[in-house]
């Protein structure tokens, strides 16, 4: 068991850790590593185990198998109160019969620590609330209970924080700067933090690393770069950000380059951005990496292209205009096109062709579900 | 603050819509309108006696008269004759009544704990416990007093367990002793202990122990720092529900006591009813109230459960 003056930051390992509710497993065999001093996040639709993961991390819930190991000591036996480990309630937990500043000294006093509110105060400060100390928490606003919260959990120099879907209940716009606050704070103290969220602009904005987690295992772990960039299935493909999947089979194989036929087009993708080099595969690429070619236009060096197709949508917004193009025996594409020059330079119902570097495209396994992981209007805000 | 808002622990709710004024203030009236009948039902039932009473403790007996016959009066030493002559009696019916509290609370919390927080998530065991808390209340009051006192008679298997293990002398008892009165008085308030620290620690949001447990506290540590005292308003409430009545109480001391157990309430009903004096009556009953207010009062205090409530 790890002593109660746990050094700040240890790596943390979940190796083959299972959790069944009623048989039915929630985290199924899942094994990885925090390493020390990390932002890591765990990435997930709602149900999808991250939650479950979270709290087996804390000691809230026991793992029906597997072992949790914090600086290299195994804790999967321990109680939740003897674990180096604090953290944020997606609810905040705050306690309403204590004052702000007695919240946060609440973790300091169990432990004996010395000047148990001197370093509340400091933690306050880290916050930016120390002239809320007296207040009680139901007389603070959200953002400020969360801010309250992560500086109770913070206070005690845990050796990993944390946080379960923090910012969700907070606004837009707050939650935009609480997010830019947390990367601070985690920066200033050093610590590691294991955030779970749904929202995937969240997870690539804070975390180095990045587990996407579906249906109680991790289907991909990375930086946020690389998985934006290269997703290895249609679930990560279409959670973090969009993708255009197209059903193809693999007609030339060999050498850096693997050719694929994708409804009568011949289409090239590099071998080591191909989960699987023969039979049937995704050709995927992200709709900000589509360029249309207008009827004459030179098609540019090192570029797939299908089509054409006939514009079936043209949305502006702004920063960019966002097109969909129907392309006969491929389905419907969408387009993202910078608004480098001002305006929609495509009117709806044109013929174009769409293009993408080779070294954009992707292939994954042609027994994945296309619409995998596609957010769900109502989960997506 | 007042009493009444520590019985009410519940959320008042009390807000008002952000409404146009116009409808507000008729909703306002309404409100009174529907508030009448409880304004008339308390004007009849409870000022008009007490107004009664505080006029009758000043009467003083009509000379040469027959018993219970008062001439209306300012005789202030009524009170002083009173108590007095009563003092022990107003003494140990607090007494008897802060024991009775208590051990109360000793046993009603645990009880409320358990229902409330251990059966969290089994509805039926949740209802049965809970039946089982109210069900003294289909018999008789007196009726269950008087199966207490066939339970702690001399020759029943109570008290012959008690004085083979030894807690009680071979020739002990229990039955018509201050010791029967304390215990007929716990059992009697109970329900009126347990079930506003249900309806409490019911509501105890079972983050707060997750977050006791994360920030290093262990079961009993979240406990004392948390849970208690979450739970105070539900405390308050119940403490002030037993003390309140048992310290008014006659019927456990007359059927569970003696003469050297007698209690206040047991002194005004004999003033009253038996000699038909009723000028000490009424003074005792004025003193017992007044005495009853200054001590919740300074209880609710004291427990400064002000912003739980």
């Amino acid at each position: 068991m790890a002593g109660p003056d746990a050094r700040s930051g240890a790596d943390l390992v979940l190796d083959r850790v299972t959790k069944e509710f009623a048989g039915v497993p929630a985290v199924d065999d899942l094994s990885l590593t925090v390493p020390a001093g990390s932002f890591f996040a765990l990435l997930g639709p709602s149900g999808c185990g991250k939650t479950t993961t979270l709290r087996m991390v804390a000691g809230l819930e026991r793992p029906s198998d597997g072992r949790i190991l914090i600086g290299g000591d195994d804790v999967t036996h321990t109680r939740a109160h003897q674990r180096p480990v604090n953290t944020v309630f997606q609810s905040y937990a705050l306690f309403p019969h204590l004052t702000v500043l007695e919240n946060v000294a609440f973790g300091l006093r169990r432990r004996r620590e010395p000047d148990p509110l001197g370093r509340a105060r400091q933690a306050l400060e880290l916050v930016e609330l120390p002239h809320l100390a007296e207040r009680r928490p139901n007389q603070l606003s959200g953002g400020q209970q969360q801010r309250v919260a992560l500086a109770r959990a913070v206070v005690n120099n845990p050796a990993v924080l944390l946080l379960d879907e923090p910012l969700g209940a907070l606004d837009l716009k707050l939650r935009r700067q609480m997010q830019v606050e947390l990367k601070r704070i985690q920066t200033e103290v050093g610590l590691t933090f294991v955030h779970v969220t749904h929202d995937q602009e969240e997870a690539m904005t804070m975390a180095d690393t990045v587990a996407v987690m579906n249906a109680g295992r991790i289907e991909q772990l990375g930086s946020p770069a690389e998985l934006y960039e290269m997703p290895r299935t249609a679930f990560v493909a279409n959670f973090l950000g969009q993708s255009n999947l197209l059903r193809g089979t693999v007609v030339e194989n060999g050498g850096a380059l693997v050719g694929v036929d994708v409804g009568g087009a011949r289409v090239r993708v590099p071998a080591e951005r191909a989960v699987r080099t023969s039979g049937d595969v995704l050709v995927g690429v992200r709709p900000e990496k589509l360029h249309l070619l207008r009827d004459g236009e030179a098609v540019p060096d090192d570029c797939n292209v299908v089509g054409p197709g006939r514009v079936t949508d043209v949305s502006f917004t702004g920063v960019s205009t966002q097109y969909q193009v129907e392309v006969p025996a491929l389905g419907t594409l969408g387009v993202f096109v910078q608004n480098l020059l001002g305006g929609a330079a495509v009117g709806l119902g044109e013929q174009v062709r769409l293009a993408c570097a080779v070294r954009h495209t992707f292939a994954l396994d042609g027994d994945d579900d296309v619409a995998s992981g596609v957010v769900a209007l109502d989960e997506s805000a | 603050m007042s009493i009444v808002s520590a019985l009410g622990h519940g959320q008042g709710g009390g807000g008002t819509s952000p409404a146009v004024a116009a409808p507000r203030r008729r909703a306002r009236g309404g409100a009174y309108l529907l508030l009448a009948p409880g304004i008339a039902y308390l004007g009849l039932f409870f000022v008009i006696p007490v107004v009664a009473l505080l006029v009758t403790s000043l009467y003083v007996p009509v000379p040469g008269g027959e018993v219970g016959q008062f001439a209306p009066a300012f005789e202030w030493r009524n009170y002083t004759a009173a108590l007095a002559t009563y003092w022990p009696q107003l003494v140990r019916s607090f007494a008897y009544a802060f024991v009775a509290t208590v051990a109360a609370l000793a046993i009603g919390y645990p009880m409320a704990y358990v229902i409330a927080v251990r059966a969290r998530g089994r509805p039926f065991l949740q209802g049965l416990l809970l039946v089982l808390v109210i069900a003294p209340f289909f018999t008789s009051f007196i009726l269950r007093t008087i199966a207490w006192k066939q339970i702690l008679a001399d020759e029943s298997f109570v008290v012959s367990a008690i004085r083979a293990v030894g807690l009680l002398p071979p020739d002990g008892r229990l039955t018509a002793t201050g010791f029967a009165v304390v215990a007929g008085l716990t059992y009697n308030f109970l329900p009126f202990m347990t079930l506003p620290i249900y309806a409490n620690l019911e509501r105890l949001d079972p983050r707060m122990l997750e977050a006791g447990a994360d920030l290093y506290a262990d079961g009993p540590t979240t406990f004392r720092r948390v849970t208690l005292p979450l739970s105070l308003p539900g405390v308050v409430s119940g403490t002030l529900l037993t003390f309140i009545p048992a310290s008014g109480d006659f019927v456990n001391s007359v059927l569970l006591g003696n003469t050297s157990t007698t209690m206040i309430g047991q002194v005004v009903d004999s003033r009253f009813f038996k000699v038909s004096d009723y000028p000490t009556a009424a003074a005792l009953s004025v003193v017992l109230m007044v005495a009853i207010l200054v001590l919740v009062i300074a209880y609710v205090r004291r427990a400064g459960t002000e912003e739980l409530l």
